[in-house]
């Protein structure tokens, strides 16, 4: 009987106190289980890519991503932005290669699953992607035919076990692109149709070799998903599995009164699409309006999934068939990123507007009008407990 | 907690009606907090997916010219994938509608956004079947997606919801 009582009476006391394991409705378990990462699906084969699963493409183009002479001075790789200890990103409000960009550097974990690519989706695939900062003069700044040179100088060997025989160099300038200086665009043009493809091909290969390395970057468990892992199996969570009464309550508004599951949602914390969320424009910068400027970019891009350097059939590009072209909601509109192991990487969004995840919620309850096009953010009645609450479960996903 | 416990112990040995007070008390608290829930649960908003949109399937359109069909190609709804659907138009009188124009919109009406991508008809699969490639459910919820039809029967317009 006094076991009786005293059981009772804990429990009562344990309610009242708000102690014991976290009650989340049914609804909650399954958006919170659906965040975890043990959801994430195996990666998909990237049809377009016949490399992307080939183990010596992957090796190649690990080091191609390493190695600063991809670039024109041979100071700037794609890890310069983009450092394997920093989360493949560089801590910078803009990125900095041989000059000084208008964007943040993307963290890169998962980035394969991606159907878009850059804050404003302007390419459509992880190679072709790879392309672009190789020749922007303010990220690597080389031009096309000195990369293929350089690939025939230093990796022709390796170049040729994995694409087949390099093409016929001779009467190819050392320095021609159809999107460099004056002179590399007269040089471009004078080569002949088959010389320019050839070179198309090589550049492609890069990008598809960079691809396949990039498709081993994956991101890691975290704290969250420990506790979501705990929380779907019912078992009791366990060391830093445990989370704090300040953690629970953010994770229930992120999923519920500030509705931040809405964009970042599944696994990855992201859905994928393009927002409006009312990010101020830094002034120094020329105009940025993301998404709604990119649209025509990717339809002219010669790499892009419909173009000839594509591998497989055209099924795969759905994407690219079926993509919003103009709508209101493009202006200004920036790709959802990842909220995994974003605590420890600031500054924050597409310009590095934001240098702590307080001024981010800060930015989300007032939710200011956007300088052009309409945000979706509508303003939340958060506390200060409320918004340091979210702030901490944030943290959670990158411990 | 601890005072509770404290308690226990002072009272040790008082006889059995004590412990039936207590075993009264603990049936009390217990009542008062089962109001309390009540009290919560009751009063809690309630969000328009709990009455729930009507997600039937087939519909007669907006000016009763058609009766129209959506579903999943492949019989299930993935989240975050290009998806096929099939509409089907049938005539009043059960014909099959051919050679129908159609565009379609949508969005979330609860978030006030349009579609992720814009879905096109296909493909013509006979008997009245649209091919309706292009479709991407982004996250779960409230969708809408609305048909304009336009075929020698004239012209109409249905509206589905699809509940994730
Ligand atoms: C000068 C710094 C810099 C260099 C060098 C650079 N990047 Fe980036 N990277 C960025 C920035 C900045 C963005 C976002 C740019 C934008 O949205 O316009 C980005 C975006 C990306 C993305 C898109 C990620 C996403 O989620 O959409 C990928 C992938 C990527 N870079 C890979 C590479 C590869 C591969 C290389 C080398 C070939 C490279 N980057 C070189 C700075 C750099
Ligand atoms: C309407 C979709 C949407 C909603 C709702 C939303 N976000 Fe975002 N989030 C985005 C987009 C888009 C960006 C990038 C915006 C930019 O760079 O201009 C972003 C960026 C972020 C970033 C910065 C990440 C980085 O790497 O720069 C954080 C942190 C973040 N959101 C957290 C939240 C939180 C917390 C909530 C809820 C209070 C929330 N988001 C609600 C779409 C959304």
């Amino acid at each position: 009987m006094r076991r009786l009582f005293c059981s009772l009476a804990l429990t009562v006391a344990a309610i009242v106190a708000g102690c014991g394991k976290p009650d989340f409705s049914d609804a909650e378990k399954k958006t919170i289980a659906s965040l975890a990462l043990n959801t994430l699906p195996p990666l998909k084969p990237d049809t377009t890519n016949r490399f992307a699963d080939v183990p010596a493409a992957a090796a190649l183009g690990s080091t191609l991503f390493f190695d600063a002479g991809m670039s024109r001075d041979g100071t700037v790789s794609c890890s310069t932005c983009h450092k394997i200890d920093r989360q493949f990103q560089d801590d910078l409000p803009q990125a900095v290669g041989v000059g000084r960009t208008n964007r943040r550097s993307m963290p890169l974990a998962g980035v394969a699953r991606d159907p878009w690519f850059f804050w404003d989706g302007r390419r459509d695939s992880l190679w072709a992607q790879a392309l672009t900062p190789l020749e922007n003069p303010l990220e690597q700044a080389g031009n096309r035919t000195a990369y293929a040179h350089y690939m025939k100088a230093r990796f022709g060997e390796r170049y040729e076990r994995i694409f087949g025989p390099l093409p016929d160099f001779s009467g190819i300038p050392q320095n021609a692109s159809p999107l460099g200086t004056d002179a590399e665009r007269a040089a471009w043009n004078a080569m002949s149709d088959t010389q320019r493809d050839a070179i198309n091909r090589v550049y492609a290969n890069i990008g598809k070799a960079i691809a396949a390395f990039e498709r081993s970057i994956e991101p890691a468990p975290t704290r969250f998903d420990r506790f979501a892992l705990d929380l779907a199996t019912g078992a009791e969570p366990k060391g830093d599995a445990a989370f704090s009464r300040e953690e629970i309550l953010g994770l229930k508004l992120f999923i519920g009164k500030a509705n931040c599951v809405t964009c970042h949602n599944g696994p990855r914390f992201t859905d994928n699409g393009f927002h409006n969320t009312g990010v101020p424009p830094v002034a120094d910068l020329p105009p940025d309006r993301g998404r709604v400027d990119a649209v025509a970019q990717v339809e002219a891009d010669p790499f892009n999934c419909f173009g000839a350097y594509r591998d497989g059939d055209v099924s795969a590009c759905g994407e690219l068939r079926f993509m919003v072209k103009d709508a209101p909601e493009l202006v200004r509109a920036y790709k959802t990123p990842s909220l995994r192991g974003a605590a420890t990487r600031p500054p924050y969004m597409h310009a590095g507007q934001f240098s702590s995840l307080d001024e981010v919620v800060v930015h989300y309850a007032k939710a200011a009008p956007s300088v052009e096009g309409t945000s979706e953010i509508h303003p939340l009645e958060l506390s200060d407990r409320e918004r340091a609450a979210l702030v901490a479960f944030l943290k959670t996903l990158a411990e | 907690m601890r005072s509770a416990r404290r308690n226990v112990v002072r009272r040790r040995g008082t006889g059995l009606a004590s412990i039936w007070r207590y075993v009264l008390a603990g049936v009390g608290l217990a009542a008062l907090l089962a109001g309390v829930l009540a009290i919560v649960y009751l009063t809690a908003p309630q969000s328009a997916q709990l009455a729930g949109p009507d997600v039937a399937r087939t519909k007669k359109t907006d000016n009763g010219l058609y009766v129209a069909n959506f579903v999943p190609e492949r019989g299930v709804v993935r989240q975050g994938e290009l998806e096929s659907w099939l509409l089907t138009l049938k005539t009043k009188t059960g014909d099959a509608v051919e050679g129908a124009a159609i565009a379609i919109s949508g969005g979330m009406p609860q978030h006030n956004h349009g579609l992720p991508t814009s879905p096109q008809v296909t493909d013509y699969l006979g008997e009245g079947r649209y091919r309706i490639e292009g479709l991407k459910f982004t996250m779960s919820g409230w969708w809408q997606l609305r048909f304009a039809i336009s075929s020698g029967a004239g012209s109409d317009t249905v509206l589905f919801n699809v509940v994730l």
